[in-house]
């Protein structure tokens, strides 16, 4: 399959942080009932409307690829995690707003992320150096979501809501703060789902694409 | 005066070991967490700190330093303190913490704490029934009950860590060594987990295709009303519903085979990051993987010797190779002098290496196992295992050492059946080794089976 026609999102975070929750609600619009452990990588599907509500409303398959792990894990993992990562289009950083370690983690995560194009397959090398000028010129969209916001006590939520700060200043993401055991916050029409579908829309050459409806018939042939 | 000076000793030491496992516990085991519950910092700290000054009183008296009374009445503080932690308080928190997590219970967290820690001591309790370990005139709330069986536990923990160690350590420099593992291997696989993603994302989409079409028509959340739309119901949504259980069949089929794909994979990259040293420390990796696989193999002969002629040691290895050096080869020399040093070396060496084995074992076990949710509670399993790993190492210990220094163990520890220990300890190690072989034997059968399949 050509690479026009895939639209390839990784969803990336911590350990229980509730990635695989966040995906099945962005696919199937309910609360997953029953989360357990992600070994290797889960992938569902989104359908997407660009730019919708326009004249130019065209309908796309959206990939999640939730990659379970740590930033500790072993580096046989982590090269095993690398492939992944290649030819992606657009990433999801999901941090548990009630700890402090998984934003922090977040920068480690988008060094192994972006870095991938720069190494060549084999054993995964980083130095962990945070060099801010190798994402001077990235193209990839980028999204921050903030997870357990039911589980912060309304005090205390202006001092986790500024956590992120950091990745602001590299990266210009947007930001959506949710619970993923509640739909409601992703309603359509809410801020957060506008947010939602403005970064879906930044992911670059969707006109190129093929369609949902003309693409499909063809290339759903190798079960 | 001089007992003072050996307490203030005793108590620096005590805050040094203190500081280390507050170090270890925030550097190594909480690293990807926040740590909210303090209280858990602090037992797991306090529990390797008196588990350490057991081992350091052990040191202290091969060498003689101190009054041997302060030390005589440190060594049964310590050991008193040191079971009021792991009888009475660590299992009560293990309760509270595992009744916390629970949403409907958090109410009377408290009551059901008790709960638990009483239903705790009664299987505790219950548990020296079967066992040979005490003799009749012992009361009822003395320490050598307590003692005793936290000893059976540790000893059998300490048996099934060390029988599975060693069948493991030979069987992994063996798999590592022995297997060759090329890039295009690696690259197969890869693209073999690729196209397995493939095909999962090609149902998927069907389904999304499926499920919105059917929302669209507004059929999702139908209950068939009346006659007709019984009728309907059978014919049609039959057939959307069934199509789609049919596809997640086949989804969850594949998605089983892809982390199937994914953990094989990252074991082939650990296998080839293995080869890439065949440099120098790759020589000495491969070295020291021949030592530990004979000393294994060594030390299960060995207690299949113990089990099946009866015998427990009677003197201990440092004595017994004075001897063979003084009665053999004739070189005369100061054996009380040198079976003081030898045998603080030795003990010394046994001492370190355990302590280190476990605090890796811990680790490794936890970053495995544990959740944010979980920690806390495993974090406080791991400071209970490891209470009474060191202090069933002081039991077997005793075995290591030359008569005159056995002599305050057995004092403090009361009249315990040693010898029993011994023996359980080896027909537990043997069990463990057995199954440990069983165990790797078949899950090695099933691995080339797998490679073979399409």
């Amino acid at each position: 399959m050509a690479s026009l026609d895939r639209v390839k999102v990784l969803v990336l975070g911590d350990s229980g942080v509730g990635k695989s929750s966040l995906v099945h609600l962005l696919c199937q619009n309910q609360v997953l009932g029953n989360p357990s452990w992600t070994v290797g990588c889960s992938v569902d599907v989104r359908v997407h409307d660009y730019k919708e509500g326009t004249p130019e409303e065209k309908t796309y398959y959206i990939e999640l690829w939730d990659v379970g792990g740590s930033v500790g894990s072993a580096s046989s993992v982590k090269s095993t995690r690398a492939v992944f990562y290649n030819s992606v289009n657009g990433i999801i950083f999901v941090h548990d707003l009630t700890n402090k370690k998984s934003s922090q983690n977040l920068r480690r995560w988008s060094l192994e992320a972006l870095n991938r194009d720069l190494v060549p397959t084999g054993v995964l090398v980083t130095n962990g150096d945070y060099d801010q000028e190798q994402f001077a010129d990235n193209q990839i969209p980028l999204l921050v979501i903030g997870t357990k916001l039911d589980q912060i006590h309304e005090t205390k939520r202006h001092e986790v809501l500024t956590r992120t700060a950091f990745l602001a200043e590299d990266f210009n993401p947007e930001e959506i703060n949710l619970d993923c055991t509640n739909p409601r916050y992703l309603a359509a029409g809410s801020s957060n789902a506008v947010k939602l579908s403005r970064f879906f829309d930044k992911i670059p050459g969707f006109p190129d694409r093929k369609r949902f409806g003309a693409g499909t018939l063809k290339s759903l042939h190798y079960d | 005066m001089s007992f003072l000076i050996d307490s203030s000793i005793m108590i620096t030491s005590q805050i040094l070991f203190f500081g280390f496992g507050w170090l270890f516990f925030m550097r190594q085991l909480f690293k990807d967490y926040e740590i909210r519950q303090y209280v858990v910092q602090v037992i797991f700290s306090v529990t390797f700190a008196f588990s350490c000054t057991m081992f350091e009183l052990i040191i202290f008296e091969i060498l003689g330093v101190l009054n041997s009374s302060s030390r005589y009445f440190h060594w049964k503080m310590n050991l008193c303190v040191i079971l009021l932690i792991l009888v009475f308080m660590v299992p009560f928190y293990i309760g509270y913490f595992i009744v916390s997590n629970i949403r409907l219970l958090h109410k009377q967290r408290l009551l059901f704490s008790c709960l638990l820690w009483l239903t705790f001591m009664y299987f505790f309790w219950k548990l020296g029934d079967p066992f040979p370990i005490l003799s009749p005139k012992h009361g009822i709330l003395s320490i050598e009950q307590l003692i005793s069986r936290v000893g059976v536990i540790g000893v059998t923990l300490m048996a099934l860590l060390s029988g599975f160690g060693a069948v493991n350590c030979p069987y992994t420099y063996m798999s590592y060594f022995l297997r060759n593992v090329t890039d295009t291997d690696i690259l197969a696989l890869e693209r073999r987990l690729l196209q397995t993603m493939d095909m999962i994302i090609s149902k998927k989409k069907r389904m999304a295709m499926a499920r919105r079409t059917m929302f669209q028509k507004g059929e999702v959340h139908n209950k068939p009303s009346g006659f007709w739309g019984m009728i309907k119901s059978v014919t049609t949504s039959a057939s959307g519903s069934e199509n789609l259980t049919l596809i997640q069949q086949e989804v969850d089929a594949l998605e089983e085979l892809s982390r199937q794909l994914f953990l094989e994979t990252a074991d082939l990259y650990a296998t080839k990051r293995i080869e890439y040293s065949k440099t120098f420390k790759g020589k000495y990796f491969n070295f020291l993987g021949y030592f530990f696989s004979i000393y294994c193999v060594w030390k299960i002969f060995m207690a299949t010797i113990n089990i099946v002629f009866d015998r427990v040691g009677k003197t201990d290895p440092v004595t017994r190779g004075i001897e063979i050096t003084v009665n053999y080869l004739g070189i005369q020399f100061d054996v009380k002098f040198w079976s003081q040093h030898i045998s603080f070396i030795l003990v010394g060496i046994i001492i370190v290496t355990s302590i280190r084995g476990l605090l890796i074992t811990l680790t490794k076990f936890f970053y495995a196992i544990s959740s944010s949710k979980s920690s806390n509670v495993i974090v406080l399993l791991l400071a209970q295992i490891m209470g009474m790993y060191f202090v069933s190492s002081v039991l077997l210990i005793r075995m290591s050492m030359p008569l005159e220094y056995r002599t305050i163990i057995t004092e403090v520890l009361g009249e315990l059946q040693f010898n029993f220990y011994h023996r359980w300890f080896d027909v537990i190690f043997l069990v463990s080794a057995l199954s440990s072989i069983l165990f790797l034997y078949l899950a090695h059968k099933q691995a080339p089976e797998k490679q073979m399949a399409p």
